[in-house]
């Protein structure tokens, strides 16, 4: 049995945070789950759909995030909870079935998860997705722990339901990437079957239905409102004539520092859980007999600036401070230690900070920057694209996944990224503008989420790119998630269809479509040249296993490699292609027999063919 | 209990996540109080991966810079590169076997000296356990061990608030049963090693 299934109620467990969410989410008695996977979300779904395969709990990987969302938005008012997963960023793609969605509203509990990531350990930016509350109307759950997490999604599904609005469930990568002891209570069995009941002047947005929606939501925010003011997880502690409003994992650093500075007597903390609507009146009696306040939060100024508002039409005059430039930053994440340095300079507390070692007299040390995997069909693919475009001078749009790595040296493909699916439809952008040749490189998950439109477009306007589908049969980046292109009943899996993106890309209108198999280097840069050269919009399929994914169904490794005494010391192996299986040993180029994978692409790069398979023993 | 802060450090593939997963249940076991954080998005793409674990009373999940009790290092270049989570009052215990990242490997990066390493970090903090961990984990059985070896010696340090019999139970539970004899192997060679660098 999958541990989040767990019968054990009481037992203490220790679970990642988003374990912790998915059982939470189980616990409340989910019935539907879907995602598009993306960092710091994805263990959510993973652990959901190993879940699905021995519960009743139905779960899919979508195409992307506003499928999903519209997949769980019809269940919900089906009348079954349901949980919508993505990263911040995927609530953008979200966004227009959010905003729509909070005039409808559900009758089965909704909760729509938004993973943000201040600092961007894994994404491309780091929005404050607080203001999607603000913008949609939408109430905003906000855990401070892993163990709060847990528990406060099941609210989060309540609350829905009092209100018949979606709820957002917002986490910063350290609730979701942090691990912590977490008590298991009773699973509610879910609702099984939904069912839908006609009501189309309720649920088509025609105008005149959408303006009889818009203040039904209005008046669903003021019910917030008031669920705000008296829910348990807006709560005041400590005492003194100094506050602290906090929210998510700085009420953590927050409560750390009071004890570390011994002034628990001194400030009184308001922790914000129920971020949206914020707590009006709840804010304005923990503000009436204070003489300052710092605002403790992660990102953007989001309390700071209604508490301020709340503040002004309440004729209070005292200094409520967050964001400055002696202060809190609108940048990255926070630590406890600097969140103690400031809490004791803005109240002025006596305070030494702990002595760091001197770092001036250590050398540089190496980086060890992130790489693509030896044996990476992408590092292949990215070698032939730019042999068949030599001379030619290009532009080379990327897109999100392991191979916007590409844009690092020697390979150096990637000049332009900025969301999901922007390969293509940038690259629209540069060929009406520019004369150089634009190359397009996206993944096949990518692909299927944000590229087709793209690329319909540059065939309905005539625009003159090539775009290469690196086609590894996996959402790779984000931990091997299935995706459309993929063949699950290979993988064992039973009930899904399969959608060919060759069959795809020609339906779009595409008049050139190249197929090639990248560890065959010739071929496969003869293939892309012919490509480069079509006027009009083509494609390239680079289609190969991602090498780590297919590691794990090998039964038998491959040969590896080796450098053998013909090697005359070109290096074009290092410093074209850049594998991490080799290595320098004084003079000499070697390959690590453990990390090479047998690709032979390196064999077909060396002018010498000195790279030759080890001989088996 | 006061908290006590441990920062472990090393190299994508190495086994960090495992051994704080054995750490953690350890804890458990021991009814201490443990909270613990990752950064693992690029783990598998040869990138470094830390991990913060804080035991005993406290809230936060990470670690300030200057603040760690403990750095373990798996990577000899890495725990010099965490240097900055330590204090004067800091016990670093570290691998010495190092695994030279790729930049070096073609030649972009000069690798610190080893022994210049030792030197430095045993100047700056109150003491340093290092030794090879990885000839000890071959020794146990499996150069994958590495990870179990460093738990050894973290607990022979005696600074986390969990005790060997806590971590032995742990590492049955939570290491795969086929490597199972290794590790126990190598958390037994790593606790002997440690005892006589100390």
């Amino acid at each position: 049995m999958h541990k989040l299934l767990s019968k054990d109620t009481g037992s203490q467990v220790l679970l990642l945070g988003n374990e912790a969410i998915a059982r939470g989410a189980i616990e409340a008695g989910v019935r539907i789950a879907s995602t598009y996977p993306g960092t710091p979300s994805s263990e959510i779904s993973n652990n959901l759909f190993q879940v699905s395969q021995e519960s009743d709990l139905y779960f899919q990987f979508s195409t992307n995030e506003k499928v999903a969302l519209e997949v769980a938005a019809a269940a919900a008012n089906s009348g079954v909870r349901s949980l919508a997963i993505m990263k911040h960023v995927g609530v953008n793609v979200a966004a227009d079935a959010l905003m729509t969605l909070a005039y409808v509203g559900v009758k089965g509990g909704l909760v729509i998860i938004s993973a943000d990531d201040p600092y961007m350990f894994s994404s491309q930016n780091e929005q404050d997705n607080r203001y999607y509350g603000k913008l949609s109307g939408l109430p905003i759950l906000e855990p401070s722990s892993v163990a709060e997490a847990k528990e406060m999604i099941i609210e989060a599904f309540n609350i829905s339901e009092a209100l018949k609005e979606p709820v957002i469930f917002r986490t910063t990568t350290r609730i979701n990437h942090s691990t912590g002891i977490v008590e298991l209570k009773d699973i509610t069995p879910p609702v099984l079957k939904g069912d839908f009941v006609k009501d189309p002047f309720n649920y088509v947005t025609v105008p005149a239905v959408s303006r009889k929606l818009h203040v039904k939501l209005l008046e669903n925010i003021k019910k917030a409102e008031s669920l705000s003011d008296n829910s348990p997880y807006n709560r005041i502690s400590g005492s003194g004539s100094f506050g602290i409003v906090t929210n998510g994992v700085s009420f953590g650093y927050v409560s750390d520092a009071l004890n570390d500075l011994d002034i628990k007597d001194k400030i009184k903390v308001f922790r914000v859980g129920f971020s949206h609507p914020m707590p009006r009146e709840k804010i304005l009696s923990f503000l009436k007999d204070l003489e300052k306040v710092l605002i403790v939060e992660e990102g953007e100024p989001y309390m700071e600036e209604t508490i301020k508002a709340f503040a002004q039409e309440a004729g209070l005059t005292l200094s409520i401070r967050g964001k400055a430039e002696n202060l809190f930053s609108r940048l990255y994440e926070f630590d406890p230690g600097t969140v103690r340095k400031v809490i004791a300079d803005y109240f002025d507390i006596p305070y030494s900070p702990p002595e760091t070692v001197d770092l001036s007299d250590i050398p540089e040390i190496p980086a060890r920057p992130p790489n693509l995997c030896a044996g990476c069909s992408h590092r292949a693919t990215f070698y032939e694209v730019k042999k068949a475009a030599e001379g030619t001078d290009t532009v080379c749009p990327t897109d999100i996944g392991c191979y916007t790595l590409g844009f690092l040296p020697p390979l150096s493909m990637g000049d332009f990224l900025i969301c999901m699916g922007s390969s293509v439809g940038s690259g629209c952008g540069f060929s009406a503008v520019t004369d150089k040749k634009v190359i397009s490189f996206i993944g096949d998950s990518t692909f299927f989420h944000a590229g087709i439109p793209g690329l319909i477009n540059a065939v309905f306007n005539n625009h003159n790119l090539t775009l290469v589908i690196l086609d590894n049969g996996t959402t790779a980046m984000t931990g091997h998630q299935p995706n459309p292109g993929v063949d699950m009943a290979a993988l064992q899996f039973g009930g899904f269809g399969k959608v060919s993106i060759e069959q795809m890309v020609k339906a779009c209108g595409v008049q050139h479509v190249e197929i090639i198999e990248p560890y065959k280097v010739k071929k496969s840069i003869s293939a892309i040249k012919e490509a480069l050269d079509f006027e009009g919009v083509s494609v390239v399929i680079s289609r190969e296993a991602c090498a780590l994914f297919a590691k794990g169904f090998k039964k038998k490794p491959s040969r590896a490699f080796h450098v053998s005494g013909k090697c005359k010391n070109h290096k074009d192996c290092i410093n074209e292609l850049a594998c991490p299986a080799f290595f320098i040993d004084g003079e000499e180029v070697k390959i690590d027999p453990v990390q090479c994978t047998g690709c032979a692409v390196c064999a077909q790069v060396c002018p010498e063919n000195a790279i030759l398979p080890v001989k088996e023993a | 209990m006061k908290p006590i802060r441990l920062v472990i450090v090393a190299v994508g593939g190495q086994g960090n996540l495992l051994a704080s997963s054995v750490l953690g249940e350890a804890a458990l076991l021991a009814g201490v109080e443990v909270k613990m954080s990752e950064i693992h998005g690029m783990a598998q793409r040869g990138g470094v991966v830390e991990s913060a674990i804080v035991f005993g009373d406290a809230k936060s999940t990470i670690i300030s810079n200057g603040e760690a009790d403990v750095l373990l290092g798996f990577e000899p270049s890495e725990t010099l590169r965490a240097l900055g989570k330590c204090n004067g009052n800091t016990v670093v215990i570290t691998n010495l076997s190092p695994l030279p990242p790729f930049t070096v490997a073609i030649g972009r990066g000069v690798y610190p000296d080893i022994e210049n390493v030792q030197g430095l970090i045993r100047s700056k903090v109150s003491r340093l356990v290092a030794f090879d961990a990885q000839a000890l984990a071959k020794e146990a059985g499996n150069v994958l061990a590495v990870n179990m070896v460093l738990l050894g010696a973290l607990i022979q340090a005696g600074i986390v608030p969990v005790s060997a019999d806590h971590v032995r139970t742990a590492i049955k539970t939570r290491t795969k049963q086929e490597f199972l004899e290794s590790n126990q192997k190598a958390f037994e060679l790593g606790f002997a090693a440690a005892g006589q660098a100390l």
